[in-house]
């Protein structure tokens, strides 16, 4: 019993390893292990394509957290003191939110954006002083954000719901019984029992857009994320250079998710 | 401000956000799905079933789908039963928490990256140089069939494995002491006590692979190498290769309906099957 977990472990583990350890390979290939050497670090981070890529993922997945936590925890908060129909309306996006195949999303975006900026673009260019270039609206960061904001949106709501369930109603009570505003008992009683699980939820949305492949795919337009990036070159064929990326990018998801899960940790602790 | 305005402007970025950006494209695709492909590329919107009776070209994509996504589910199923029963039975205490966030953190962590390291593994300069060495000549692992069913069972093992470690772990151990204190074997307590009380975690971690393979698009895409192409493959194919958005939202529209008829029969057939057990234990 044992010894199958252990090689159910390895099965897991091996594959990222090998990605990890061919990245620091002097050789180009798998079977020439040649000597420790950190020159596709190098090779990859002086790459403008990646750079650019990178910076691209970093401004996508920072935004669409930072909205996702905002505006989740806000409909989370909302949603304790809500029951009836709208309550029901706001379950149903939730649970369409998550269950919709990413895939699906990610084309319903894309039709859905190009349908309402086809129409809009015309009528832009319409009130547009004369003599001025008018701005066109087209798929890119702000259609990434947007798309990304959506689905992770859902996810905070469900995380930061389970914190609130969580919490002792006595002290909400308690503090709007000593004549708090409701404003006062959010700021000094809810917030600061919920914080862990919005600044998990904004760690945990930040991995998932800088992640995220086959959204992206559909949305980004013109643009290119990392993901994208990593996909196209793999399609153009296996380089060390990958390696390097790959480790990065798992070494930077890994390091968000612990704390993540720290601080969901921890918060769970302190409610006891 | 009386509370309950309150709660609508708090509701409102969300809720706006929701319609904006989810339910409104998904009914510009059920709309467009009985639309007629455009001569420059869009969509005439039309009331026409040309794009659903043209299905059966893409029966490929659907058949692959339905053949390995089960496939898939079954696999893992079968690999994460044992690993989550060790977690949650017969693991040290000690060690439980930190050896199944092992197991989950992998989930979270890029899919693309984990699916490249098969590519690696699998490719030409991988595993088959290796048993070349040893002497195994010839065999083409990357591009078929098996490298894209490793690849899944890689890709959603942890997600197996953590609802049945959940209902393997809430499982009060006494009923295990019991049956074997009444004299039953190990494989018998297994299969009478532990196997029958699993069933939840069991189908909601089956529903939840199941659920995600159905849109698969990565895997295949790295691991099939073109000749094992899923519903995914086929939805990016005609949305951002051939541009055809009519015929393109009616594979959309039909695979979000397969995937809603498939999981309404298999939550029939699960309560049925956990009301079944009930008449059993209570005999």
């Amino acid at each position: 019993m044992r010894f199958y977990a252990i090689c159910v472990y390895l099965f897991l583990y091996i594959p990222i390893g090998v990605i990890a350890l061919f990245s620091f390979n002097a050789g180009r290939h798998a079977s020439q292990l040649q000597g420790f050497s950190t020159k596709w670090y190098g090779k990859a981070l002086s790459n403008p394509f990646v750079m650019d890529a990178l910076e691209t993922s970093l401004i996508v997945a920072f935004c669409s957290a930072l909205f996702a936590s905002v505006f989740g925890t806000m409909a989370a908060v909302a949603l304790q003191g809500i029951r009836g129909p709208v309550r029901v309306a706001f379950d149903m996006l939730i649970y369409v939110a998550v269950m919709i195949p990413g895939i699906v999303i990610g084309i319903a975006t894309l039709i859905g954006l190009v349908t309402v900026f086809d129409q809009l673009n015309p009528l832009i260019a319409a009130i547009w002083p004369d003599g001025f270039k008018p701005p066109k609206l087209r798929m890119g960061i702000g259609s990434l954000i947007a798309a990304h904001t959506m689905f992770l949106m859902a996810l905070v709501v469900i995380i930061v719901r389970a914190r609130l369930a969580g919490m002792d109603r006595a002290l909400t009570e308690a503090s709007s019984d000593l004549y708090a505003t409701p404003l006062g008992t959010f700021r000094q009683v809810t917030l600061p029992m919920i914080f862990p699980a919005i600044l998990a939820g904004f760690l945990l949305s930040f991995t998932f857009s800088f992640d995220d492949f086959i959204i992206a795919f559909f949305v980004a337009g013109s643009e290119t994320t990392l993901p994208i990036y990593v996909f196209s070159s793999i399609r153009r064929g296996v380089t060390p250079e990958i390696n390097a990326i790959g480790t990065m990018v798992m070494g930077v998801s890994l390091l968000l998710l612990i704390s993540a899960q720290l601080l969901l940790q921890r918060g769970r602790q302190k409610s006891r | 401000m009386t509370q309950r305005t309150h709660n609508w402007l708090l509701l409102a970025p969300a809720g706006t956000w929701f319609l904006v950006m989810l339910i409104i494209p998904l009914i510009v695709v059920f709309i467009f799905s009985f639309g007629e492909r455009a001569p420059s590329g869009g969509v005439v919107l039309a009331f026409s079933f040309e794009q659903y009776a043209n299905l059966p070209a893409r029966w490929a994509a659907f058949k692959n789908t339905m053949t390995l996504a089960p496939i898939g589910t079954l696999s893992a199923l079968l690999i994460a039963y044992p690993l989550a029963y060790f977690l949650a039975v017969k693991a040290n205490p000690r060690w439980k928490t930190i050896l199944l966030v092992l197991v989950i953190v992998p989930f979270w962590t890029s899919i693309l990256i984990r699916s490249y390291a098969w590519i690696f593994l699998l490719g030409g300069r991988g595993i088959p140089a290796l048993l070349e060495w040893v002497g195994i000549e010839g065999l083409r692992l990357i591009n078929t069939p098996f490298a894209v069913l490793v690849g899944i069972i890689y890709g959603y093992l942890p997600l197996m494995v953590f609802p049945i470690f959940v209902s393997l772990d809430k499982l009060d151990k006494r009923l295990l002491e019991a049956s074997s204190d009444l004299g039953a074997k190990p494989w018998k307590t297994f299969l009478q006590v532990t196997l029958p009380l699993s069933i939840p975690g069991i189908a909601t971690g089956c529903m939840l692979v199941f659920i995600l393979l159905m849109g698969e698009y990565l895997i295949p895409a790295l691991l099939g190498g073109g000749k094992v192409f899923f519903v995914g493959n086929a939805l990016v194919d005609l949305f951002l290769q051939s541009r055809n958005w009519a015929y393109g939202s009616a594979v959309a529209v039909t695979l979000v309906v397969v995937m809603l008829i498939t999981v309404t029969i298999y939550m029939r057939l699960i309560s049925r099957l956990g009301a079944s057990r009930e008449d059993v234990s209570i005999m």
